[in-house]
């Protein structure tokens, strides 16, 4: 049988949302597999967490230590290489800390290692199928995986369905088994992301802009379009990066979360970073010139045009009406 | 400080619209436009920045074909002092764990302080330099967007979800991953390109390297691509179509009927 483990973070006594989504991958790769929660921290919070995830899990191993009280991915690896088997198959969020987490944890396991995994096609004997993306997503690819050793797999958060209840677990204290938790790196703090001077969190609609706006000049264009629709300008990464707005109008899992009514993706690629930043499922409408650009696949309205050209035109129209 | 950073040619993906070959298990890579990713321009200029301040030199290393002898010279001219590129038929089809073996072999030819790579590459798995650190048991960081050496360590900020960042302290050597965001990448002009166009740069494969050709690429690969394929057009979205006149107003009915207006 095979045996799944699903290594479990939380913030603040609270599971993170892909606890939910790691029990439906695993019934993906094999229904009849043993999937194990591991979650690891210290104090209340930890059982909190562990007492919440036996309504999902069959079994929920805790590992309580001070040295884990905050998630430092060095630290954590080593409790689970002392506890998780070689041989099993390891679940982690593709997030900042499974990116931080995984890959070493892999070499340490000697197991196989796959990032960012978005579907399943089940086991046949020990090899593994299943579906992943490349160049940001503009093409999927089949990959095999070669789970003889083991597997350690990073799973795109918001990728599987969640489940709710189903099971009656017990938790499992295997605090004593983590060993050795020195570490080379050292946790020293979090520093809270710089309040801007628009909350785009707050706006019901939003012209977001991407790396189609092409140069900080034709922000302005942008910025007159949002004006006559009473919104508020936001943005993907790229346009951070290159200093052109500030990071609170990044939306993404790494930039701000926004839940609008509308959101018009300008220029934007639609890479699953980028979209990790959109809630409360808005009516999306992309405008790119590339009509091969992953926005499409998750965007209810789709245009095939430059935003440059289209922008300006759009904004005629609104000023019209 | 001596730095390694590692580096990779791969299809970009601003200037590139993908299509599958004849076969459909491959992108038609006839017309492609390759150039250095995208991530590792920033860990270069992060060394370059390093090495300013406190001295020493960056070696840029890539595996790859002849043809990844290009982005080396473009990181040389934008400031590298060496280049060596890993190639050898052996090497071909590696996975991760394959190229992270590559690369710690050459890393243990040398004596490094820091380890640098981009956050990620064209396959978007973000795996080579935590598997690097494991296999040579040195500490690591991954999503880097903050450099700032001390004596003997070196403080480092990492992107965290929401905006927020989250600062570690690590010893040398170590591996980083390098966020965008975390400089501006400075721009290389034809001039830089001229003066490096003639420096000889090392090739290494599998033997100088002592690496077991068994263990690294396809024969060692624990994880295969069978094929790609590309999702059709609006499989998710209504495509609007006609004038941009046409598509503007069925455009604006749709946002006044969902609040947009």
């Amino acid at each position: 049988m095979t045996q799944i483990f699903a290594y479990v973070p939380f913030k603040n006594g609270v599971a993170g949302d892909v606890a939910f989504e790691f029990p439906g991958a695993a019934k993906k790769i094999d229904a009849g597999a043993s999937v194990t929660a591991v979650v690891s921290g210290s104090g209340a919070d930890l059982e909190k967490v562990a007492n919440e995830l036996t309504k999902v899990y069959a079994e929920v191993i805790k590992i309580d230590n001070t040295a884990l009280a905050y998630p430092n991915a060095e630290i954590v690896r080593k409790a689970l290489t002392n506890i998780i088997p070689a041989d099993a198959i390891v679940l982690v969020p593709h997030d900042t800390f499974g990116m931080d987490l995984a890959p070493g944890l892999s070499i340490k396991l000697d197991s196989a290692y796959v990032a960012d995994v978005v579907d399943f096609e089940g086991m046949d004997g020990t090899t593994l199928k299943l579906i992943r993306q490349e160049l940001g997503g503009a093409v999927s690819t089949h990959v095999t995986c070669n789970a003889a050793a083991g597997a350690v797999i990073t799973i795109r958060p918001g990728a599987f369905a969640p489940v709710d209840g189903g099971a009656s677990g017990a938790v499992v204290d295997k605090s004593g088994d983590a060993g050795d938790l020195s570490a080379k790196r050292t946790f020293l703090e979090v520093v809270e992301a710089e309040v801007g001077d628009v909350d785009i969190t707050k706006s019901d609609v939003l012209v977001s802009i991407g790396r189609g706006i092409e140069d900080e000049d034709n922000i302005e264009v942008a910025q007159e379009l949002a004006d006559a629709m009473g919104a508020v300008v936001s943005c993907s990464r790229p346009i951070v990066d290159a200093k052109w707005l500030e990071k609170s109008r990044q939306v993404g899992t790494s930039g701000q979360t926004v839940k609008p009514k509308v959101y018009m993706a300008m220029g934007i690629s639609g890479s699953f970073q980028h979209m990790g930043g959109i809630k409360g499922n808005p009516f999306i409408v992309a405008v790119n010139k590339n009509p091969k650009a992953p926005i499409f696949q998750v965007a209810d309205v789709g245009i095939v045009e430059d935003i440059l050209d289209f922008m300006p035109e759009l904004q005629e129209a609104i000023e019209e009406l | 400080m001596e730095i390694l950073v590692c580096v990779k040619r791969v299809p970009d993906t601003a200037e590139n619209e993908f299509e599958l070959n004849s076969e459909g298990n491959d992108l038609d890579r006839d017309d492609l436009v390759y150039s250095v990713n995208e991530w590792d321009n920033y860990a270069v200029e992060e060394a370059i920045q390093i090495v300013d301040n406190l001295g020493g030199s960056i070696t840029v290393v890539t595996v790859g074909d002849d043809e990844a002898e290009e982005v080396l010279r473009r990181e040389m001219a934008m400031g590298a002092n060496n280049g060596v590129l890993l190639s050898d038929d052996a090497f071909d089809g590696s996975d991760g764990r394959g190229i992270a073996a590559i690369l710690k072999a050459e890393v243990e030819k040398g004596k490094y302080d820091l380890i640098l790579t981009g956050a990620q590459a064209d396959e978007g798995a973000g795996q080579v330099g935590g598997m690097l650190a494991a296999m040579l048991d040195y500490p690591y960081a991954s999503l880097v967007n903050k450099i700032e050496p001390a004596d003997g360590k070196i403080k480092v900020g990492r992107e965290i979800e929401g905006g927020n960042q989250e600062m570690n302290e690590i010893e040398l050597p170590c591996v980083l991953s390098i966020q965008t965001g975390i400089n501006e990448p400075r721009y290389v002009g034809i001039r830089g390109i001229r003066k490096v166009a003639s420096v000889e740069i090392p090739v290494k494969g599998a033997g100088d390297l002592g690496v077991d050709a068994g263990s690294v690429g396809e024969a060692g690969a624990k994880i295969k691509r069978v094929d790609y394929f590309v999702p059709d057009l609006g499989d998710g979205a209504e495509m609007l179509e006609g004038s941009t006149d046409e598509i503007i107003e069925k455009l604006i009915e749709k946002l006044k009927a969902k609040g947009g207006l």
